[in-house]
């Protein structure tokens, strides 16, 4: 009988070996997969069981990981939602995130690799690990009241400093409440979420940065003078045919100035002239003047056909190729066609004529610390691109002083500040309402701000409104709110 | 043999020194080779370790899980437990001084770790006093406790056990039966191996796998000669002759009739494997596991085919993560969960207390593995299945070294009985082979359970006793 139970005690050392071999299977070699899948309800538990750590505006929290009594351990709030919803994004349990909490995740998380030892630490000594803070470089009085200036338009404000490229203000609208969607109720942040991507008003949509981008209008004129200016070699008092209407080459169709007529008295005028003024007609022959390659390198050299990260990634704004067709390249010498602009890229537009010609690369995050407040990453300032020298920048600076003093964009005129700006009312379709902008900076001599804005679906005016009445006194409501602090 | 209380081991040296010539009787004092007070001793002192753990473990998971001790409950589900083995540890002393010391701490140690992981999960999932599970299986390890103490006591002699042979069969039918009589047979999740009385249930199931060994011990004691000697060489092996393929096909039949009126295959398996296994080791033959592992696979074959839920359960096995298992009825919804949490504990574990282990359905007794797991970590499980592969030496050895057949034949019955329930139902969490419910001993949530293996625990204490007792070193 001896013999049988030995192998009968072999065929249980087999049995055991397989139940050894299959848990160091799961538990070992396979455990970082089955942790990814996305059914795995764990790996959001374990996430969510560590404190995230907060969003700081001028060292007040503008999402923060509180605790909470369910199986989370923590409930992320935003203080402020609506307000910094463009900035902060919104952090679901399982349907992703956006903005600063999607693009900064593994800092907020704690699961960066600067932070490997000091989570090593916190298991080590028990303490609760602790993702790290993020400080922006938002200015809560100054995105309050562009957040306020913007009203209930459709549209976005952003606001930058152009000597370092801090971003001061962000604001998309219409907003949303990112703490509807942080609730721990997946149903129902699937119901809210569905609600708002429906919306025909796209509130999930950080319109700064992304989303549908719009026709620059008039706005692109800066570029289109910096082509002319630079790459051309054309003087400012370069003289044009002053026309009333304009016959775009090879095609039947006629470009007009906004609001008919000439640009000014003469039979000729400048290209400065038609800068100040924003005349159409002027602004496309300069453009079939001076030939594509200049202005689309020029587009290229503003960052039009690039993006980065700002940290949260800025899609990149379109100057499509052209391909020797002159009417294109008419029309996109004033904006139209198929160049298509984000308020990012018109805020670097005025960045490079305030100053001197550089572009410094936007940025919204100060500093991240860990919880034990060792800076673990500090803002530097860095250069995105020169696309114009310093000489054609302040020749450029002249032109939108002075297009706000007596030109196209006086509705963003401040008394005792000299404001630089450009105006913009771009076409979108036929009997399509308009899409307004302004953009630039103060005070023009010592530049403290840049600023963009776009106003959509013709700021409720349909075709009547204009850039000058309409974005500009917005403008205008931020660059008091940065010269008054 | 009559009763072996009286055979003490200084008889045992006796026939030792008799039986070599070279020592003198008289030269020098007798070393007493056995001493019954060591071994017991020694039982104590791993009894204690057990207990202390078991008490460690509660007070983790109360930290882990609420970051306090509350004393009451460590006293009801830590200490409660320990007086219980160590009244019966007390026991032992009296009536059967001999009995395998590791045997009753490896259980004690898998309960009370059982009792913790069920603790923790009443935790999380807010069950407080009798709707506490951990609660109901500290009463149940109580009543089990007791049962087997009442079991060692009065059954003196195992041998006993063979006179009721016919007796213990027509009781493995009843029990197997009462889950299908209508009134007191009631289907839980889909299995009809319950019955109700009142307020309690009972898996009658657990009691007959004993019920079922014992019978098959007597049975093929009587009949090994006829079942070995004749039959016709085939291939080398000698097969049994038609009229003698009786008692498997019995077997057989009855193990299907559990698949498909009870719905329950794991059980099925188990008695059949039991079978075959108590059959091979009394007639040495090999012809009969390959007729018996042919058999129930092909029973499993047409089963799989004709039986939906056996053909979901092979699918889940086979692709646990196809969307279309993962989200059917009865899928593999269960068994993916379990994967996730045994992944999410990793080599070390969460720590108790700290893991999500309710997440997984049943979480509490047949999953109860994947919760160690998750909050345990693969040390933890090595560990756990090291305790089992311990108790089952322990049990084997009973057989190794006994001198009676029927004992010989019961102890592997009930040490085999214990290591395939380990090796369906882990394995069936991880994955080695299909699904099925069963719970895994001792440490699962489960009255019936319990008492069907502390019984085992008792007649294993017994066995060995007996085997140590008898005059022979060879121990």
């Amino acid at each position: 009988m001896n013999r049988e139970l030995k192998r009968v005690t072999i065929v249980i050392l087999a049995m055991f070996a397989a139940l050894f071999l299959s848990v160091t299977t799961i538990q070992f070699f396979s455990a970082d997969a089955l942790a990814n899948d996305s059914r795995n309800a764990r790996t959001i538990y374990a996430s969510y069981s560590k404190q995230r750590g907060p969003i700081l505006v001028a060292g007040q929290p503008i999402a923060q990981s509180v605790p909470s009594d369910d199986q989370y351990k923590y409930q992320r709030t935003y203080p402020n939602g609506p307000l910094y919803s463009s900035v902060t994004g919104y952090y679901t349990l399982d349907q992703g995130s956006t903005g600063i909490e999607a693009a900064l995740n593994d800092e907020l998380a704690g699961t960066s690799g600067s932070q490997f030892l000091s989570q090593l630490n916190s298991i080590v000594t028990g303490q609760n690990p602790q993702g790290a803070s993020v400080e922006l470089t938002i200015d809560p009085k100054i995105q309050q009241a562009a957040y306020d200036a913007l009203g209930d338009q459709q549209g976005a404000v952003i606001a930058v400093e152009p000597k370092t490229g801090r971003i001061l203000a962000m604001v998309s609208k219409p907003d949303y409440d990112p703490n509807t969607l942080a609730v721990h109720d997946t149903d129902e942040v699937i119901k809210t979420y569905n609600a708002l991507n429906t919306d025909p008003a796209e509130p999930l949509i950080n319109r700064t940065l992304d989303g549908n981008l719009d026709p620059p209008g008039s706005t692109f004129k800066i570029v289109t003078s910096s082509a002319a200016l630079q790459n051309a070699r054309l003087p400012g008092d370069t003289q044009l045919p002053n026309l009333s209407g304009y016959q775009l080459p090879g095609s039947d169709h006629v470009v007009s100035n906004a609001g008919g007529g000439t640009c000014g008295p003469g039979d000729t005028v400048s290209i400065e002239t038609a800068f100040v003024l924003s005349c159409n007609i002027p602004m496309a022959e300069l453009g079939v003047m001076m030939g594509q390659k200049n202005l689309t390198d020029m587009a290229n050299a503003y960052g039009y056909n690039s993006s980065f990260d700002s940290p949260i990634p800025v899609e990149a704004s379109q100057f499509p190729p052209l391909k020797d067709d002159p009417a294109q390249l008419a029309l996109s010498s004033f904006g139209q066609a198929n160049v298509r602009s984000s308020p990012m890229q018109i805020v670097e537009q005025s960045m490079a004529v305030a100053n001197g010609g550089v572009i410094m690369q936007p940025n919204l995050v100060d500093t991240i610390s860990a919880p034990d407040l060792t800076v673990l990453q500090q803002f530097q300032a860095k250069t995105l691109s020169t696309p114009i020298t310093s000489i054609t920048a302040s020749t450029l600076s002249s032109w939108m002083v002075e297009a706000v003093n007596s030109g196209a964009a006086t509705n963003a005129r401040i008394d005792g500040v000299s404001v630089a700006g450009k105006t913009g009312t771009a076409e979108n379709g036929t009997g399509d309402p308009y899409t307004l902008w302004f953009t630039g900076f103060a005070p023009a001599d010592n530049p403290q701000v840049a600023v963009a804005v776009v106003v959509q679906n013709g700021g409720k005016l349909g075709q009547s409104g204009s850039g000058n009445t309409v974005a500009a006194p917005i403008a205008k409501k931020v660059l008091e709110a940065v010269l008054n602090k | 043999m009559t009763n072996n209380e009286a055979t003490n081991n200084a008889g045992a040296v006796d026939a030792l020194t008799t039986a070599s010539p070279v020592q003198k009787p008289d030269a020098r004092p007798l070393r007493r080779i056995r001493v019954p007070e060591k071994l017991r001793n020694l039982e104590l002192f791993l009894l204690l370790f057990a207990c202390v753990i078991n008490g460690a473990a509660v007070v983790m998971v109360q930290l882990g899980a609420q970051g306090l001790v509350d004393f009451g409950q460590v006293a009801l589900l830590g200490v409660g437990l320990a007086v219980l083995v160590i009244g019966m540890h007390v026991a032992l002393r009296f009536v059967a001084p001999n009995a395998d010391p590791f045997i009753l701490p490896i259980a004690t140690l898998l309960n009370g770790i059982g009792i913790a992981e069920i603790y923790r999960i009443d935790i999380e999932q807010g069950a407080t006093g009798w709707d506490s599970t951990s609660e109901r299986q500290v009463v149940w390890s109580a009543v089990a406790i007791i049962i087997a103490l009442l079991v060692i006591v009065f059954l003196r002699n195992h041998r006993v056990l063979q006179r009721y042979t016919y007796v213990f069969m027509v009781i493995s039918g009843v029990l197997l039966l009462l889950p299908i009589l209508p009134g007191i047979g009631k289907e839980v999740y889909g299995a009809r191996v319950w019955i109700g009385i009142g307020p309690f249930s009972f898996q009658p199931g657990e009691i007959a796998k004993i019920a079922l060994a014992i019978f098959f011990a007597g049975y093929l004691v009587s009949r090994r000669d006829s079942l070995s000697m004749v039959g016709r060489k085939f291939l080398g092996m000698r097969f049994p002759r038609a009229r003698d393929l009786g008692p498997i096909l019995v077997i057989w039949a009855a193990s299907m009739a559990v698949i498909i009126f009870q719905h329950d295959l794991g059980t099925a398996l188990l008695y059949f494997g039991l079978f075959v296994v108590m059959l091979y080791v009394a007639t040495a033959r090999l012809s009969w596991v390959i007729i018996g592992i042919g058999l129930f696979l092909a029973g499993a074959l047409v089963a799989s085919q004709v039986l939906v839920y056996v053909n979901d359960r092979f699918a889940n096995w086979l692709n646990p993560f196809d969307p279309v298992n993962y989200d059917a009825q009865g899928g593999s919804y269960q068994l993916v969960q379990g994967l996730f949490g045994l992944a999410n504990g990793g080599l070390i574990g969460t720590g108790l207390g700290q893991g999500s282990p309710s997440i997984t359905p049943l979480a509490q007794s047949d999953y109860i593995i994947a919760s160690l797991g998750e909050e345990l970590g693969m040390a933890g499980l090595f560990v756990i299945l090291c305790l089992y592969l311990l108790f089952i030496a322990r049990g084997l050895r009973i057989s190794f070294a006994g001198t009676d057949d029927f004992g010989r034949l019961l102890g592997v019955g009930l040490t085999f009985v214990v290591a395939l329930q380990c090796f369906i139902v882990i394995g069936g969490v991880t994955r080695v082979i299909p699904l099925t419910g069963l719970t895994t001993p001792f440490l699962a949530a489960g009255g019936s359970s319990l008492v069907a293996n502390w019984i085992i625990v008792a007649l294993l204490l017994r066995l060995s006793d007996t085997v140590r007792s008898q005059p022979r070193l060879v121990v």
